[in-house]
């Protein structure tokens, strides 16, 4: 159902978009090259960024600090949730990573399983997102920006961790 | 940014030290540089792609429709914006994608966003206000279904994978809101700073 759904929706916009287009005599060919034109220029010009934020969390990611993190909370909340709240502003792939071992070794239908499902599903990359958009128009003064992606982050895992509760350990 | 970035190098060579891991964090770095060019040239295409549909979008006056059409809400939003801003309707091309989980089709958009919120920006290297929000809603991450962590949880034989849908939209939904509110606050407070 769900893939269904979005299996349909790039192809429907798209018509749309086209259509749309052809009804108010847009030479629509013409259109597409002169805007696709700009596609390289922008991909190679977030480079720089993209290496300076994937280089920074993957060397943190490799030096074990985490795990080191890990030991030392985990009284606090389930073990294996405090890196995943660490990782997930920082890098989705590896935020998945370690959302797919938990599923694995505590089940796909455990309770931090389901809690890490929402963490997941509910918040995105800010550090990512910030160096790339932000640099792709060259801007090096984020004011709030960041502070607010961060306050975003820790808002959404309270959340989460509140209606996980409610919802799977209520009734069990 | 700085402090981040310089925190994050220095705190993984002390724990490479520690850890006995140097060698790890040496070749996840030269291996992360790759992984950056990778990611640049596996975008060009899509991006291509998308900036061309989207300047149709642009050109048949679909994106100044929908920038009316949502401009009661973005009002309130973007104030430095003006009410008929082409940045409007893409900024809610860009949130639509994202909800929808259209990731490829979201970093596009979004970056085209912030290309026009720049043509209007008096101090090219300081971010707007606009931009600051716009970003707050976009790390906020909404997202209607989470198709990803779903296939994950299917991979591992959940028993009721969907079970999550509803918790994850009222938590996305909240901390969507809260990022909002956070930006307009923090957009009053910064101002005495500036």
């Amino acid at each position: 159902m769900i893939e269904r759904i979005s299996l349909y929706i790039l192809p429907l916009m798209i018509l749309g978009i086209l259509t749309f287009g052809l009804i108010k005599k847009v030479p629509v060919y013409e259109e597409f090259i002169e805007g696709a034109k700009d596609g390289f220029k922008v991909s190679v010009s977030i480079i720089p960024y993209l290496v300076a934020i994937i280089v920074a969390v993957s060397m943190f990611r490799a030096s074990g600090v985490i795990d080191v993190l890990k030991n030392v909370t985990s009284n606090l909340l389930p073990p294996d949730i405090i890196p995943l709240m660490l990782t997930r502003p920082l890098s989705g792939s590896a935020a998945l990573g370690i959302f797919s071992d938990i599923v694995n070794s505590h089940g796909a239908d455990s309770y931090i399983a389901k809690l890490a499902a929402i963490m997941v599903g509910s918040s995105e990359t800010t550090f990512y997102v910030l160096s790339v958009y932000f640099g792709s128009v060259g801007i090096k003064k984020y004011r709030y920006a960041l502070l607010t992606g961060i306050i975003a982050d820790v808002i959404s895992f309270v959340l989460a961790i509140w209606v996980a509760q409610y919802f799977f350990l209520a009734t069990n | 940014m700085n402090y981040i970035f310089f925190t994050l190098i220095i705190l993984s060579i002390i724990a490479g030290i520690l850890n006995n891991r140097l060698d790890l964090v040496v070749n996840s770095m030269l291996e992360a540089c790759n992984l950056a060019v990778k990611i640049s040239f596996s975008l060009i295409g899509i991006m291509a792609f998308w900036l061309g549909i989207m300047r149709i979008a642009e050109k048949s006056g679909l994106v100044s429709i929908l920038s009316k059409l949502i401009s009661p809400l973005t009002k309130i939003i973007f104030k430095d914006l003006k009410k008929d801003d082409p940045a409007l309707g893409n900024i809610t091309m860009s949130i639509t994608a994202n909800a929808l989980g259209l990731t490829n089709a979201a970093t596009p958009i979004g970056l085209k966003v912030m290309q026009e919120l720049q043509e209007s920006n008096p101090k090219k290297d300081i971010a707007t206000d606009s931009m600051c929000m716009f970003l707050g809603m976009n790390t906020a991450g909404f997202q209607i279904i989470p198709a990803t962590v779903i296939a994950i949880l299917v991979g591992a034989g959940a028993k009721n994978p969907t079970e999550i849908i509803i918790p994850t939209l009222i938590v996305t939904t909240l901390s969507f809101l809260a990022a909002i509110a956070t930006a307009l606050l923090l957009q009053r407070i910064w101002r005495k700073y500036d």
